[in-house]
């Protein structure tokens, strides 16, 4: 830990925010739909949120709140509406963050 | 694909709900004898599901003012408000709308649903932020639909997650516009107001409120939520109805902004329907003052809400969060929820059944909803047949009454 240097802490933090790995969007979105899974085929990117799983709207909108908050951006209703694949959706997380 | 392809997981949901017999959504009310007593299966039916909080409908002061408008005017407007549609009555009923929430504007809508439609989706326009509790009432979120703001959904009633949301707009341009409801109308919980009006304060952002399930009910005179904390004044745009407490059917909506009457011509909702008929208006205004002028319905409502609610609790039964007009029951899932509707209407008694999609987290409900004019002898008869369903399909304890009849 620095404590001597709070601006190179700051600077450091600063970095480890505007660096969000995709891998981690990815690794949360599947962990939020991995309990809607279809048989034995694993949520991927090219996975279609709301036809290949069994998670409904009203779900799907209730975990974009829960990723709006994990991520601290907010994703309108309308952006939402346009997202089909789990590749879409951790794409626009990325964009909404990179634009903070 | 087929048209109606589209709705076959819908179809599927709806043909189980059928196989136990009765389809809820299709129920027919074969004669309406009180606000409280209807001929159901020709059997008569204990009412504890019609959102007719003060039992109004059959007010006989308010069914006069219906008649004689009647006698008088006709039986429709056959225009709209901004044709021919907009009588002396229709005026005069906003006035007085306006005047018991001490607001300078008010305009009146066909429909509840029409007025948020309208309202929120023409408040809130390109470059807006439109932000709603996840719990919203369909019409704010068909609202949501037709506006060209952008949408944000909180958290329900938590007003740190609406904050955050407000947060993240940081100097963004553009109105922000908070859509609140007094009593949520699945589960009767009421909103934050107060918290909720704090961080809409610190952030600058407009508060909408639909009162429908509060009027009447809340507040020292019954103007609602807003009333009751304290925070009229903080309130930009009240919403409501009058098809529940005033017993009949409309909107309304008061501002005391100064230009709040251009959306009588930019509301489409307003604009594009014929206006309400002068029965209507004439019953309404009448309920109005019975409700200013009864305050007891209010306190016989309460007190009918602590028998059932207090009635259920004490049975075991899972309950929505507070006392209020609305008494949700939950239930473990859709069909145990069928079932039990099922076996109240067999026993004599109506109330709601709300299953998934229309519930809020996938919930299963018996939705009661409660009048000032129940007696509680009519009350305790349907906690008594409750507790009996209730344990017949193992939704609540045999030993729960003991154990909680030896504490009390």
């Amino acid at each position: 830990m620095i404590v001597e240097n709070d601006g190179i802490a700051d600077t450091l933090e600063l970095r480890r925010e505007s660096t969000l790995a995709r891998g981690e969007v990815m690794g949360e979105i599947c962990h939020h739909l991995a309990p809607f899974q279809v048989g034995e085929k694993p949520v991927a990117g090219d996975t279609v949120i709301a036809k290949d799983l069994t998670i409904d709207s009203l779900a799907i909108m209730d975990m974009v709140m829960e990723l709006e908050d994990r991520f601290d951006v907010s994703i309108p209703m309308n952006v939402v509406a346009e997202i089909h694949t789990v590749d879409q959706l951790a794409d626009t997380i990325l964009k909404l963050h990179a634009r903070r | 694909m087929g048209l109606f392809d589209r709705h076959a997981g819908l179809l599927e949901a709806y043909r189980d709900v059928r196989t136990t017999g009765y389809d809820p959504f299709q129920i027919r009310m074969e004669r309406v004898l009180s606000p409280t007593e209807a001929i159901i299966n020709g059997r008569k039916t204990l009412l504890v599901g019609t959102n007719n909080y003060f039992g109004l409908t059959f007010d006989p002061s308010c069914m006069e003012a219906a008649i004689e408008a009647i006698r008088a005017e006709g039986t429709g407007t056959t225009g709209s408000r901004i044709a021919n549609g907009s009588y002396s009555e229709h005026m005069a009923l906003e006035q007085e709308i306006a005047e018991f929430y001490g607001k300078k504007h008010c305009m009146v809508f066909t429909t509840g649903y029409q007025a948020n439609l309208g309202i929120i989706s023409t408040l809130a326009g390109e470059g807006d932020q439109l932000l709603i509790d996840a719990d919203s009432h369909a019409s704010i979120y068909d609202a949501c639909k037709m506006t060209q703001a952008e949408v944000v959904r909180f958290k329900h009633n938590d007003p740190s997650s609406l904050e955050a949301r407000l947060r993240r707009l940081g100097d963004r341009p553009g109105n922000r516009v908070v859509v609140l409801e007094g009593i949520y109308s699945m589960l009767g919980d009421t909103a934050p107001l107060r918290e909720f009006v704090d961080v809409c304060k610190k952030y600058n952002a407009y508060v909408l409120i639909d009162e429908a399930h509060s009027l009447g009910a809340l507040g020292e005179t019954g103007r609602g939520l807003c009333e009751s904390t304290g925070v009229i004044d903080d309130c930009h745009f009240i919403v409501g109805t009058f098809s529940k407490t005033l017993g009949a059917i409309g909107g309304y909506c008061v501002s005391d902004d100064p230009d709040f009457d251009i959306l009588r011509v930019t509301v489409r909702s307003y604009m594009f329907t014929a206006s309400l008929p002068p029965s209507i208006v004439a019953s309404v205004r009448q309920a109005l003052k019975v409700v200013k002028a009864k305050p007891e319905l209010r306190k016989q409502l309460w007190d009918n809400v602590a028998t059932l609610y207090d009635g259920l609790a004490a049975q075991g039964f899972k309950l929505g969060p507070e006392h209020g007009p609305v008494v949700g029951v939950h239930l473990p899932d859709r069909m145990v929820a069928i079932g039990f509707w099922r076996a109240m209407l067999d026993a004599g008694i109506y109330v709601n059944v709300a299953v998934p999609p229309a519930t809020p987290n996938g919930v299963s409900l018996l939705r009661c909803s409660v009048c000032a004019v129940h007696t509680p002898e009519q009350l305790n008869h349907m906690v008594e047949v409750m507790t009996g369903i209730g344990r017949q399909l193992g939704v609540i304890d045999d030993r729960t009454r003991r154990v909680i009849g030896g504490a009390r």
